[in-house]
């Protein structure tokens, strides 16, 4: 696998890439240099890496069991209360389908405890990512947007629109749009888990104000399946634009940390049109 | 390089999809599997450790509601009529020849009527009741608390848990009676009461009259209803299914605080 990639630019520009002297003019025949070694950077940490594949586990279990939880009750309500006799605000005939829950049949004990189990494994892991992002600095110098991206935001979105991403040295830094998805799901993930914990009773009498915060009991199940949504929202948006950015590349990058620089398609010097064939 | 990443589309697309397919089946693969669910269920003693750390010492109280936050019909879910000729004729009587037994690790056993129960200090609470399920009712109640009970009957120090013994069967076949424990730091929580009144009213059959218990911060289904006796134990491994309960034994956390 290792052996067909070229050289990786960490120990300086690879031989193609050096500056060669201006008084040797280069043979009409030269190869085009950056097309032949494309460039090779570090993109991910490790903790970046290991927690991202662990919260796609701990995200896809949540979700299932989830679902096979709001199942027993596929209604929603807004306020403290909300039963089969109150109004409700949302209801799901015959509950999501049971090809989309776990177990996948009518088990809200068994989807319980996996929900819980990996409620946890979600808290530890978020932990660790927060920590990481905050302490190391990710957060601020990767995740917010500069004033220049601010201002093109408006270019940024009618690309994106296209599936056209940037190339080259744009392509280094997160874009503007990536930005915000990026702070996005780093608050909708830690909300997720304070409106779980707020349907818990044990909290409620520990926390009071978590309730008043989401509007009481039924009101925080229901932004619980609200932001559960907006998740699943974020994870297509994610996985369209991995499809469209090239799949091995992207998805590789967040298991190796090395990501692959497609080089900007440079103009023809005009000085030699003839010298490409 | 166009055809490349097509076809690497396309590879990652069956791939996922492959791995949804294994993902979807190993679960239910795992869903079976005993082991498998006991090891997650250790998050349950997880829980427990960490919301007695957050409530501490200080027993924080259950939200409680007003008046108007009353739900106008509240659902009532699991037994909604014993049967058996024994519960009718307590209800035919109106529960007067009805009793409550406290017993087992305890210096003093108690018998008591529910006129007598009555006689005693009663608390009022207008509090929430979330069930398993997801849905949410407010009630007002009215009741012993059950921490000045224990107190007359004198639980012995080696006494951990609260068994309810009560007059239902909801899982059918002899011996399958309702039962459900609690141990001793939420039994003597000021709003753990058995409650005689809802709403201003005796406690309706449907709400497990003569009496049930109030425990506010944990789910419904930990809130016995049709209560007969209440046994004081060191452990309930040799009770029913040994879980701790009906719901319990059925797979239910024992600790239903989330």
């Amino acid at each position: 696998m290792a052996s067909d990639e070229p050289p990786m630019a960490e120990d300086g520009l690879p031989p193609e890439v050096q500056p060669s002297p201006p008084v040797a003019p280069s043979p009409p025949d030269a190869r085009p240099a950056l097309s032949a070694a494309p460039e090779v950077v570090h993109r991910h940490a490790a903790i970046t890496r290991i927690t991202h594949w662990i919260n796609v586990a701990c995200i896809t279990v949540l979700l299932m069991s989830g679902f096979q939880i709001f199942d027993a009750h596929p209604a929603l309500y807004w306020g403290q209360k909300g039963a089969d006799f109150d109004r409700h605000i949302f209801a799901w005939p015959g509950g999501i389908p049971h090809w989309a829950t776990i177990p996948a049949w009518q088990d809200l004990t068994t989807g319980r405890i996996w929900h819980f189990f990996f409620a946890w494994i979600f808290l530890i892991n978020g932990v660790v990512y927060l920590a990481y992002g905050l302490l190391s600095g990710h957060f601020r110098r990767d995740f917010l947007p500069t004033r220049h991206q601010l201002s093109h935001i408006g270019e940024s979105v009618w690309e994106h629109l296209r599936l056209k991403f940037p190339k080259g040295e744009k392509a280094k830094s997160y874009n503007v749009l990536q930005k915000f998805s990026y702070i996005g799901i780093v608050i909708l993930l830690p909300l997720m888990l304070a409106t779980g914990l707020t349907m818990s009773p044990g909290m409620n009498a520990a926390f009071p104000w978590l309730l008043d915060l989401f509007g009481g009991r039924q009101s925080d199940r229901t932004l619980h399946f609200i932001f559960a949504w907006l998740i699943v929202g974020f994870v297509i948006i994610h996985l369209i634009a991995i499809l469209a950015a090239g799949p091995i590349n992207e998805i590789g990058s967040m298991i190796t940390g090395r990501w692959k620089v497609e080089p900007e398609p440079h103009p023809v010097p005009p000085s030699q049109p003839e010298a490409a064939q | 390089m166009n055809r490349t990443w097509g076809l690497s589309r396309r590879t990652a697309l069956i791939g996922a999809a492959g791995a949804g397919g294994l993902l979807l089946t190993g679960c239910d693969q795992l869903s079976r599997s005993r082991s498998f669910i006991r090891v997650m269920q250790t998050a349950e003693r997880l829980n427990l450790k960490t919301q007695r750390l957050l409530l501490g010492p200080q027993t924080p109280l259950a939200p409680e509601y007003t008046a108007a936050d009353i739900s106008p019909i509240f659902k009532a879910n699991g037994s909604i009529h014993p049967a058996g000729d024994d519960y009718k004729r307590l209800l035919d009587n109106n529960f007067v020849d009805w009793r409550l037994t406290i017993d087992g690790l305890v210096a003093h056993p108690l018998s008591l009527s529910l006129a007598e129960l009555r006689a005693l200090p009663a608390r009022s609470q207008i509090t929430r009741h979330d069930c398993v399920e997801g849905w949410s009712a407010i009630g007002g109640w009215m009741g012993t608390p059950l921490n000045l009970l224990l107190k007359s009957a004198v639980v012995l120090p080696q006494a951990r848990y609260l068994v309810f013994h009560c007059a239902d069967n909801l899982g059918g076949g002899p011996g399958g009676l309702y039962y459900e424990t609690i141990d001793l730091v939420d039994a003597v929580h000021p709003q753990t009461i058995l409650a005689y009144d809802m709403n201003g009213q005796p406690l309706p059959v449907h709400h497990g009259a003569p009496l049930r218990l109030r425990l506010e911060r944990q789910l419904g289904y930990k809130m016995a209803k049709y209560i007969m006796r209440i046994e004081a134990v060191e452990h309930y491994a040799n009770i029913g299914g040994g879980r701790g309960g009906f719901w319990e034994d059925r797979g239910y956390a024992w600790y239903a605080g989330i």
